[in-house]
């Protein structure tokens, strides 16, 4: 009970204030064969810190976390090292604790940070504005989705085969209930992304083409023919990152001609947690600013004419039009973005490329010798930080064999599509910043055993 | 102190103020934006040097700079530390945000949160190594389910509103495997603002159900609405007037008798945790925010975590992943491989998950805060916790009731907030100014003009977290505003005058919207990126 504060004396005194005999009076409107008698049904009563903390320690110790095995996973998700300090500032009460910033003159360090985050966002992605986040990059997928039905007034979006298939799914779910017809296929090995294929289905009818960069695979592909060709026919190209390192090193989205820019900034300042929470990125034109779901922060004067901060355009969301809003969103992912925005100013233009230059050098040292293993093929032209192996088995238990030799080596497309028979060999290897040496000599011996 | 060379624009002396040099006020520090202290190639992270190799990224190299500011880390420090004290959070004092539930946050929780095992897990290990962390999720379903006495829980929405959206998904799902098209959701104007934008964006009409002069739902309304065309009733209990339904039940079966389900908005749940038990009441689907009731923090806006618990009718239609008890009492996280398995007799029927909403897991960080706090507080603290919030929020109703108009005062006991309105203020003043008000005497501001059946309403919820002396002292500061108000004191529309900003032109910041800073032209004004962006 040590988060309550009340004394039974003080409880007493507060229901003389109240006027009333017993708590329960205060329950009076609660029909008396709905209240619930007795303890809670199996649950314990109130246990002390240390109990606590021996129940969830030994819940953790039962799983591997990434650090402590050589670890090779991706997929949308990444281990990346986060500067001490990162967590330390985001732990401050003041950032930590906060709610949503409705009094703006009490709330200028999140709205402040906000803007900051809004504005890194923006010029990463190589677009004019960006929003305060989203829940995370499938959500936001779906979400860009749905704008570009608002601004086009056309309801067929067509997904490239590259985009994440659990982000597909989520469009899927959405799709369902909104009535938005989304054209979309399985990836194939054979190690180029379908954009030939997308520019041939644009139509009059589009409304967007929405492309993974780099894609599930971890293929990278030049966006521009496929902007103009989805511009001509008054489209708009959505492109998705789910690991924005990348765009330390490669061309941003936005600068190929991507109308809509969303992505999972996990990979930055955000740790794995076994899914969330994450935060969603969401960047876009500067014309279609009122179109752009989630909240905003912007930037006003106050009385004494200093320059502040305050959430803008809400209009758009459920605050004011109830059944007309734009979406339902109702939050952001501040502390996520907090968190992002502060490993990006500790990056910095430089920090940031070297991380990205980093992360590709050591994806290209475990690419050559992994796909020198026989039998074993390497089937990405281009990749970033991640890359496709085919191997001559099936990847779904050859990642559980690697798990008996104390690797995790990669996600299996086996997993992530089940049932697609020319996937199920695929292996799916991210390399970061925090592999070593020893981790790329583990996984070669392992891969070259469950191979064998 | 502040080096960077932006200087705020000159501020209004008051009497014997002398300005500054920084725009500094002692501790209250201006901070300018990073990209204004930037220093070119500065970096705060050190790496390894990178290996030569042979690029794999074909002609995609980044040409022309980004544009990111970089910062030492004594500076990155400096300039986080100094934008976090202009923050208000529940650490710094009492949040009376209503239906928002702002409550202490122990530092165990996020402890726990840390721990490498939990904190550094991929959505995608194998099953064999994360078997803690599935345990995790399944304990924490389980007493999810019990606590509000359903069949089911999915786990994976992002946040409360994600969560309404989760479970009128459902309730499409459920109604269509029965080859029963319905297009209407009903809205109580109790009900919490995101119901009807979630029931429209679900693919709804949406209709308001009026609230009785009791700020209650309208039953006999309800029952002469109610038809084969109403797919769900969206309703919030304990409601937005801070009052519980005492007709919860007849509301149910009322909706269920006309081939509906009721959806219940959990948000306010901790007002109830441990006494009542929304599936006794005929609930269907509720949200529960993790961050509300079971005290995950908001980190000024989010995370937030909205599981969504479903009764037996609803319970095969969850979205994956997807935690369901089966007849033997056992829990079990299911996703698309193991669908199948838990089909037909485990559910009494068949597996037909709507699909995914999300990625990955749902918000596991904030599964391991929610699960630490139950397992503290235990079964007799949770019913504490809803004594003590309800025996708080009467006690701020009736120690303000005399100065405040309270419009449900005479409705009985309310619940978890105390409603009071602006009826009563002179000389123009409003609800706005009575919270900026509020600010300078050392407090966040309650929630305003929510609800909306209320005019000019406040709403003010204590937490179970406040000690009586605490609620004291704002009743005391809350008693002098008021009467400020009620005296139409001018000197409030100028409030505040003693936070780090005076009030914000909030008009300015929506007609000429700048959201992202813009390297200021040589010719700029005194603001400097004050850049427009955005039409009319």
């Amino acid at each position: 009970m040590r988060y309550l504060p009340l004394s039974d004396a003080d409880r007493r005194q507060m229901l003389d204030v109240i006027g009333a005999e017993t708590i329960d009076d205060l329950f009076r409107d609660v029909p008396e064969k709905a209240r619930q008698s007795g303890p809670i049904a199996g649950l314990p009563m109130h246990a002390s810190e240390m109990a606590v903390e021996r129940h969830l320690t030994a819940l953790a110790a039962k799983n591997v976390p990434a650090g402590s095995a050589p670890f090779f996973l991706g997929c949308g998700a990444y281990k990346h090292h986060v500067p001490a300090s990162v967590d330390h500032l985001i732990q401050r009460g003041e950032f930590l604790t906060a709610y949503t910033p409705y009094q703006p003159e009490i709330a200028q360090g999140t709205l402040q940070v906000l803007f900051e985050f809004q504005t890194q966002v923006a010029k990463l992605t190589g677009c004019e504005v960006a929003n305060a986040s989203m829940y995370d990059g499938s959500t936001a997928c779906w979400e860009a989705i749905g704008m570009a039905r608002r601004i086009t007034r056309r309801t067929k979006a067509l997904l490239s085969d590259g985009l994440h298939p659990h982000y597909v799914a989520v469009c899927k779910t959405m799709a369902k209930f909104t009535g938005d017809s989304l054209t979309t296929s399985v990836p194939t090995l054979d190690a180029e992304t379908d954009l030939q294929r997308l520019i041939g289905e644009i139509n009059d009818e589009t409304s967007a083409v929405v492309v993974q960069y780099p894609d599930i695979l971890g293929r990278i592909a030049d966006l521009t023919p496929l902007a103009d060709a989805a511009h001509a026919k008054g489209a708009l190209l959505i492109a998705v990152v789910t690991e924005p390192v990348a765009l330390g090193l490669i061309k941003a989205p936005g600068e190929m001609g991507a109308d809509i820019v969303v992505g999972e900034g996990q990979s930055i300042g955000v740790g794995l947690q076994f899914g969330g929470p994450y935060v969603g990125l969401f960047a876009c034109r500067e014309k279609h600013i009122r179109q752009m779901p989630g909240r905003l922060a912007g930037e006003t004067v106050d009385a004494e004419g200093k320059r502040g901060f305050v959430l803008t355009l809400s209009t758009r969301e459920q605050h004011i039009r109830r059944e007309k809003a734009t979406s339902n969103i109702c939050t952001n992912s501040g502390l996520c973005a907090l968190a992002f925005s502060i490993h990006l100013t500790l990056l910095g233009e430089k920090g940031l490329r070297q991380l990205a230059e980093l992360n590709h050098a050591r994806a290209v040292q475990v690419a050559e010798r992994l796909g020198a293993i026989p039998g074993v093929g390497l089937v990405n032209n281009s990749f970033f930080n991640e890359f496709t192996l085919e191997l001559p088995v099936e990847a779904r238990p050859a990642v559980h064999r690697m798990v008996e030799q104390g690797v995790l080596g990669g996600v299996s497309l086996g997993r992530l599509y089940p049932g697609a028979e020319g996937l199920k060999n695929g292996l799916v290897v991210a390399v970061t910043e925090t592999v070593t040496d020893a981790d790329i000599d583990a996984l070669e011996g392992a891969l070259k055993e469950v191979v064998a | 102190m502040n080096q960077s060379g932006w200087k705020p624009a000159a501020p209004v002396k008051g009497p014997g103020d002398t300005g500054t040099v920084t725009g500094n006020r002692a501790l209250m520090l201006e901070e300018p934006l990073i990209f204004e202290i930037d220093g070119g190639e500065t970096t705060g992270v050190d790496f390894a040097d990178v290996p030569q190799v042979t690029a794999r990224i074909g002609a995609l190299t980044r040409s022309a700079p980004i544009g990111l500011p970089g910062l030492s880390e004594p500076e990155a420090v400096r300039h986080y530390t100094r934008l976090s004290r202009q923050n208000y959070g529940i650490d710094l004092g009492f949040f009376p945000l209503g239906s928002c539930t702002m409550k202490h946050n122990p530092r165990l929780n996020e402890k726990m949160a840390r721990l490498p095992g939990f904190a550094d897990i991929h959505p995608l290990q194998p099953r064999e190594t994360v078997q803690g962390a599935l345990e995790l999720i399944n304990e924490l379903a389980f007493w999810l389910i019990d606590l509000t006495g359903m069949h089911g829980v999915a786990m994976s929405p992002k946040a409360g509103a994600h969560g309404e959206l989760c479970g009128i998904l459902c309730i499409r799902a459920a109604l269509e495997a029965r080859g029963d098209a319905r297009s209407v959701v009903l809205v109580p104007e109790s009900a919490h603002g995101t119901n009807p934008a979630t029931a429209a964006f679900a693919g709804y009409a949406v209709e308001n159900i009026p609230a009785n002069a009791d700020g209650r739902v309208d039953l006999e309304a309800l029952k002469a609405r109610l038809g084969p065309d109403v797919a769900a009733l969206m309703i919030t209990n304990p409601n937005t007037c801070g009052l519980f339904e005492p007709q919860m039940k007849e509301i149910s079966d009322a909706v269920h008798a006309a081939g509906g389900f009721v959806y219940c908005d959990g948000a306010n749940f901790n007002a109830i945790v441990g006494k009542v038990r929304p599936g006794d009441l005929g609930v269907d689907a509720m949200h529960i925010n993790l961050h509300k009731t079971f005290s995950t923090p908001h980190g000024g806006g989010g995370p937030g975590s909205g599981p969504v618990v479903l009764s037996e009718a609803l319970s095969p239609f969850g979205p994956l992943p997807y935690t369901a008890r089966t007849k033997d009492g056992v829990v079990h996280l299911i996703e698309e491989e193991q669908a199948e398995e838990f089909s037909n007799e485990n559910f009494g029927g068949s597996m037909q998950s709507f699909g995914r909403m999300t990625a990955f897991h749902g918000q596991m960080g904030m599964f391991t805060r929610a699960l630490t706090y139950i397992l503290s507080h235990g079964a007799d603290g949770l019913k504490q916790v809803a004594e003590d919030a309800v025996l708080n929020a009467n006690y701020v109703l009736r120690s303000c009731e005399d100065v405040l108009d309270a419009p449900f005062a005479h409705s009985g006991p309310c619940m978890h907030e105390a409603i009071f309105s602006d009826k009563g203020f002179g000389g123009g003043l409003t609800t706005l100014d009575l919270a900026k008000g509020l600010i300078d005497e050392g407090f966040h501001p309650m929630t305003m003009y929510f609800p909306l059946v209320v005019h000019g309403a406040m709403l003010v919820e204590p937490t179970e977290t406040e000690s009586k002396a605490a609620l004291d002292q704002f009743i005391g500061a809350l008693r002098h505003v008021a009467e400020r108000a009620r005296a139409g004191d001018e000197s409030l529309k100028s409030a505040p005058a003693h936070a780090p900003r005076r009030r914000l032109d909030e008009t300015l910041a929506a007609r000429k919207p700048i959201v992202a800073w813009r390297t200021p032209a040589p010719d700029a004004d005194k603001i400097s990126g004050r850049n427009e962006v955005g039409g009319q």
